[in-house]
């Protein structure tokens, strides 16, 4: 049993946040994966709950009229790596998600919860980073709509004001069209376990495939929220397809990046790793666009 | 707090149930204490272990972390649903049984649960899904390998592939 | 004939469908929830404790601290035979509630109440006022003058210091011509993790009171409860169910003495002390870690001219299992390559972290990882095949020890390494990948290990076995060591029906064991279970069958001699002629008119022997320089347990070893802070257990050379597996890439270390 004061079940956006309204304490679980475990270990004791974790109309994934891709807060990973849209249009964000955890925790914890707690260890949050998502927020003034990097305001803290939820994170289509990427969780085992560092990058290619358009890179666990490697991302946009770019690229993360010596990793392991996955990551973002980079 | 509870009404193993539940309570609880399904068991209660795993709706999920109110108009099998109308045991527990996947047997009710939800995809997984959709559990005796075989095996012979069951 | 055969195990029915109880199945819901407050110091003085907030929530039965001892009564844990020699006695260190914290989780008060929330509340609301004292993580940190003292009868905070001299090292080591090599290794604190964590139950009936726990030493808490209640050990029941696993941490006394002394607080009501997970690494054991020194001195040849080891084990807090973990690896030392001259130092130290006590190798995974990590060294330093350089030193057949009386009566070790190698592809793997360059690199390695089974001469070794004939021919067997996983039933049930002579699902193993009922025995640990119950089993089944041959002479006028039990049936075996069945035999002497007799047989078998039980392991790793990561390919362990009472348990429990060794190998490890000494990564998120997508597929292999001094052949199997695992692994990343890494695991983090030490990046 968890320790709870009270437990409210919202059936609609709206009564969720009518209920935060009235419980301005409350705490919001969704998928409960998070703010369950916290409960238990005394953190979030005691507290009132509000439960959106029955509220179906912000699951599931769908096209909106422009062509972005509006995923629902409460979709759970595993559901978004089965997705067909997902799939297709941005199938690395389903992958990432996939890394979450082991399957049991994939089926509960939901996108919107996997953001909001504003670790920077989230799967799907560097991803996210770097596909220039942008964050829907609904609340009593209405709905509003952020850069996710604006969304993540320090570790743990996301910005959500008083009465407002994430319901949905869409992908612009401008942010997809043509491009491919690919996530690298470094973790300490292959499953149930947490990012050591997690590293996603994205490249448009030319019509060629020998010029990188454009490239984004964003890490999770380099900084206190998940964060862009923009010095990088400079180095290599415009640049030809090839190994040179690719290293001058990944050196140039450790200009960005700020990662912090701790008993999971330190900070000197975490800037070595964090170099090799940004390679690795472009050079199979590059291979998954049709580009080749010569060994 | 003042107590709060909640009629939750599912179908638990088949049967449609309903019981005034503390709204405090995970779904192990209820499932342990209100209605005496031991097969559930607590190895973390931060779904970290899987020994509490049952499936909901087709999908597995670890009790420990979801709140009892959720079970609302939910189907749930637990391990002990497993067994036909005569107690007759379903292949994939014979598998554990003939396998010697089951020592302590405190993981395997937890990993029966998510070979039903494997099996029941009634497709061939590589050996690298296989233990992908399995690795949301820890087992410290078998050292998953009779485990493995006990899944793959059975997997093998519900797509009549007999033959090449006997050689995993 | 059931002994040899993969027979199904006698409970994985009920297991598969669910219906096995354990502990906590048992519980009725009406208990009382026991939680404990641990210190959050890990070292000092409890100066008092505010319990006044706790007491006002509702739901909260009863608020015990460490001042509400009335009468100290300390007490040892370790789940050894009691020694009536009081110098041979275990260390009794320990108290129900301490205001003497010596590490950060140590006991200091418990609460009572109606439910685990209530509970959890009064927990945080109760505040304490400490002493602080400075505190000693590190093993040689603690033994230096003037570092902070655990214990006042412990000068340098060592606990014990053994040596082991054998020829003359110093007068060796001036051989002209000899090579020396030297090296430091280091295993870490890892836990048993058994999925299902420690629980018992108290409930009191009259003057007594009953414990129910997830044990693997029923009788052995029997009396230790007694000991720290200052009762009478006959007061005390203590009833084991099904349990989750134990690997040694549940060969220790845990919370059953607190949880009955709480329950004596609460009136006798029934009490649940059911140990979270954190706790669990936290506060029950862990397993020692050993920092190991080991010098040798090689001739040109390759024959060792002579041999140091330094071991320091740090025992945490309290003594627990104390020196008989790294006394057990310093033993082995000597035996393993046996070399003319060997110093052997071992020593065991208290430190301010949680509490070592046994686990799975008692010693030897430790002593392994040192052994064989150097032996790789040396073999290398010498240029030789490091194969052929173990073949050349490793004990030979024939070798006895002197204490033990061990023999060695097979060529065990080539054996093994042969199977093992033919399994793996050894010899072509391991020339294919000698020299390589490139990011991505491949390494095959060995590891040979040495085990003993049970603890004679060192320690009392005794079984008994109760065995009772039902109306209708089947049997109920009991004996003192106890099912916690591992098949011990299984074993049991086969190695009675080929006994009496009676199909084997006539024997009913009672599983459930109930010190009121069950005979006296120490419980499962070192590997003695099939072994040493094998004793009493064939003794007590002997004996019932003469009983029940003399009953069937009086039914049927046939000389004793001239009768055997065959398949359940009485025959006369000079013409094979069936006479009764023994159902009709065990019905006519329960209900005859003339002679009714229940048929039953008891006994206790003494063993005054012990069974080496070697093997080794041999494991293929591919190494992503970069990326700091080891990915094991493939692995085989090949054992000589004697004869395999059941091969299909026997692999599965090398499984589960190797499994083990695995995670110790590469990921597993308890993080204490520096700061204040508090475990860092206490839950199975943080803590690297290794999962399904860590592990190849496991081979296991055998050579069934029958043990002569063993009861039906057999020997130790159930901690072996878990001894060579880590350095065979370690040995291969060692061929893959030319660094040896010598602090385990061989996890990213040490790998970073060592290859940016080594000038790899």
């Amino acid at each position: 049993m968890y320790d709870m004061k009270a437990l409210y079940e919202a059936e609609s956006v709206q009564h969720a946040i009518q209920l935060l309204i009235e419980h301005p304490e409350a705490q919001i679980i969704a998928g409960g994966s998070d703010v369950l475990v916290q409960m238990r270990e005394g953190k979030r004791a005691g507290k009132e709950l509000i439960s959106i974790y029955m509220i179906d109309e912000m699951r599931g994934i769908s096209y909106e009229e422009d062509g972005a891709i509006r995923i629902g807060s409460l979709t759970s990973f595993s559901h978004i790596t089965k997705d067909p849209i997902i799939k297709e249009h941005i199938n690395v964000l389903g992958e990432a998600v996939d890394m979450v955890g082991g399957p049991q925790i994939r089926n509960i914890g939901t996108i919107g919860g996997n953001t909001c707690n504003g670790v920077t260890s989230a799967d799907s949050a560097s991803t996210l980073h770097a596909w220039d998502a942008v964050v829907e927020i609904t609340g009593p003034e209405g709905v509003r709509r952020i850069p996710i990097h604006e969304f993540y305001i320090k570790a743990g803290v996301v910005d959500l004001k008083p009465g407002e939820i994430q319901t949905a994170i869409i992908i612009p289509k401008k942010s997809y069209e043509g491009y491919k990427g690919h996530y690298i969780k470094y973790a300490m085992r292959n499953a149930m376990d947490i990012a050591t560092t997690g590293c996603s990058v994205n490249v448009k290619l030319s019509e060629d495939k020998k010029t990188i358009e454009d490239v984004r890179i964003a890490y999770g666990v380099a900084g206190p929220v998940p964060m862009r490697a923009p010095s990088a991302e400079e180095t290599a946009k415009g640049k030809p397809v090839s190994k040179e770019t690719v290293k001058v690229f990944a050196k140039a993360v450790l200009e960005d990046i700020n990662p912090r010596d701790s008993w999971r990793a330190s900070k000197a392991f975490r800037q070595h790793i964090a170099v090799v996955l940004a390679e690795r990551a472009l050079k199979e973002s590059i291979r998954l666009a049709g580009g080749e980079v010569d060994e | 707090m003042s107590n709060q509870y909640k009629l939750v009404s599912c179908i638990i193993n088949g049967k449609k149930v309903e019981k005034m539940v503390d709204v405090r309570a995970s779904l192990t609880d209820m499932l342990r204490d209100d209605y005496r399904l031991t097969s559930v068991k607590k190895g973390c209660e931060v779904g970290e272990c899987g020994a509490c795993n049952v499936i909901i709706d087709g999908e597995c999920f670890n009790s420990c972390i979801y709140l009892a109110v959720w079970a609302e108009g939910k189907e749930i099998l637990t391990l002990e649903g497993l067994a036909g109308p005569n107690g007759e045991i379903s292949d994939i527990q014979q598998a554990f049984i003939d396998e010697a996947a089951v020592q302590c047997g405190f993981c395997s009710p937890g990993f029966i649960m998510s070979a039903v939800e494997i099996l029941e995809a009634k497709r061939e997984f590589s050996d690298d899904e296989i233990r992908k959709l399995l690795s949301g559990h820890l087992c410290r005796c078998t050292g998953y390998e009779n485990i493995f075989r006990a899944v793959k095996k059975t997997m093998l012979r519900r797509l009549g592939k007999d033959a090449e069951a006997d050689l995993v | 004939m059931y002994v040899g055969k993969k027979v199904t195990r006698v409970d994985a029915y009920d297991k598969a469908i669910g219906r096995t109880k354990y502990t906590d199945d048992l519980c009725d819901k009406g208990a009382y929830i026991a939680q404990i407050l641990h210190s959050t110091i890990a070292h000092g003085k409890v100066v008092s404790i505010y319990t006044s907030e706790a007491e006002k929530i509702p739901g909260v039965i009863k608020v015990l601290t460490c001042f509400d001892l009335e009468e100290k009564h300390y007490f040892p844990t370790a789940g050894h035979p009691w020694s009536t020699d009081p110098s041979h006695q275990d260390v009794a260190d320990r108290l129900l509630l301490t205001d003497e914290v010596k590490f950060y989780g140590d006991d200091i008060a418990a609460v009572v109440a109606e439910d685990e929330v209530a509970a959890a509340q009064a927990l945080r609301a109760i505040k304490v006022e400490y002493e602080e004292y400075p505190f000693v993580l590190d093993v040689q940190e603690a033994m230096k003058d003037g570092a902070p003292q655990l214990h006042k009868d412990y000068p340098n905070n060592i606990l014990k210091h053994t040596t082991i001299n054998k020829g003359n090292y110093a007068e060796a080591i001036k051989e002209p011509g000899l090579t020396k090599v030297e090296g430091w290794y280091e295993t870490p604190v890892v836990q048993h993790c058994h999925i299902e964590n420690f629980i018992c139950t108290a409930e009191m009936e009259g003057d007594r009171i009953t414990i129910t726990a997830s044990t693997q030493i029923p009788h052995i808490v029997r009396r230790v409860v007694g000991q720290a209640l200052g009762i009478d050990w006959g007061r005390v029941r203590i009833i084991k169910p099904y349990i989750g696993g134990g690997f040694g941490n549940k060969q220790d006394v845990l919370y059953e003495p607190l949880c009955a002394w709480l329950c004596m607080q609460v009136g006798g009501h029934l009490v649940k002390l059911d140990v979270p997970r954190e706790d669990t690494f936290v506060s029950n054991r862990t397993r020692h870690s050993i920092r190991s020194h080991i010098i040798s001195w090689v001739r040109p040849d390759g024959t060792f001219a002579a041999r140091k080891l330094e071991a320091f084990s740090d025992q945490g807090a309290y003594a627990s299992h104390g020196h008989s973990i790294v006394a057990k690896g310093a033993g082995a030392f000597p035996q393993l390559y046996p070399c003319d001259n060997v110093e052997v130092d071992a020593y065991t130290v208290f430190t301010n972290k949680s509490v070592a006590g046994a686990m799975r190798g008692y010693g030897i995974p430790q002593a392994m990882w040192a052994v064989e990590s150097h032996t790789e060294e040396v073999a290398a330093k010498m240029g030789m095949d490091p194969i052929e350089f173990r073949r050349q030193n490793l004990m030979p057949v024939g070798y006895t020890d002197p204490f033990s009386k061990n023999e060695m009566y097979y060529d065990t070790f080539n054996q093994c390494l042969d199977k093992a190698m033919a399994e793996i592809d050894y010899e072509r793997k391991y020339k294919e990948y000698q020299n390589q360059t490139g990011d991505i690199r491949r390494g095959i390695g060995v590891s040979v290990f040495w085990y003993n089974t049970a603890v004679w001469p060192i320690s009392l070794e005794t079984s008994s076995c109760r065995m009772v004939l039902n109306q209708d021919g089947s049997l109920q067997v009991q004996v003192g060591e106890t099912e916690i996983g591992q098949g011990a039933d299984t074993a049991y049930a086969q190695m009675a029906a080929d006994v009496i002579g009676v199909p084997m699902d006539k024997v009913h193993v009672v599983s459930c064991q109930d010190t009121d009922v069950t005979p006296f025995g120490t419980g499962a640990y070192a590997s003695r279970q099939t072994y040493t119950a094998g004793f009493s089993i064939r003794q007590t089944g002997l004996l019932l069958k003469e009983r029940i041959l003399e009953y069937a002479h009086e039914l049927t006028r046939m000389p004793s001699y001239n009768l055997d039990i065959i398949d359940g049936e009485i025959v006369r075996v000079t013409d094979n002629r069936v006479m009764m069945t023994l159902g009709e035999l065990a019905t006519e002497a329960l209900y005859s008119l003339t002679n009714s007799k229940h048929l039953t047989a008891e006994s206790t078998a003494q063993i005054k022997s012990n069974a080496y039980s070697f093997g080794c392991t041999i494991a293929e790793v591919e190494v992503d320089i970069p990326m700091c990561k080891v990915k094991l390919l493939d692995i085989v362990n090949a054992h000589d347990a004697g004869k395999l009472i059941n091969p299909a348990l026997a692999e599965a429990q090398v499984h589960g070893g190797m499994s083990m060794g695995i995670g110790y190998g590469l990921s597993e490890k308890l993080i204490f802070d520096e700061k204040t000494g508090r475990a860092l990564n206490n839950n199975l998120l943080d803590y690297k257990l290794s999962t399904f997508m860590d592990h190849p597929r496991l081979k296991a292999v055998f050579v069934e050379n029958e043990e002569p001094t063993s009861a039906f052949g057999t020997k130790a199997l159930g901690e072996p597996p878990a001894c060579s695992v880590a350095p065979a692994i370690r040995n291969a990343v060692y061929q893959a890439t030319g660094v040896g890494v010598n602090e385990a695991p061989v996890n990213p983090h040490n790998l970073f270390k060592r290859f940016v030490e080594e000038g790899l990046f």
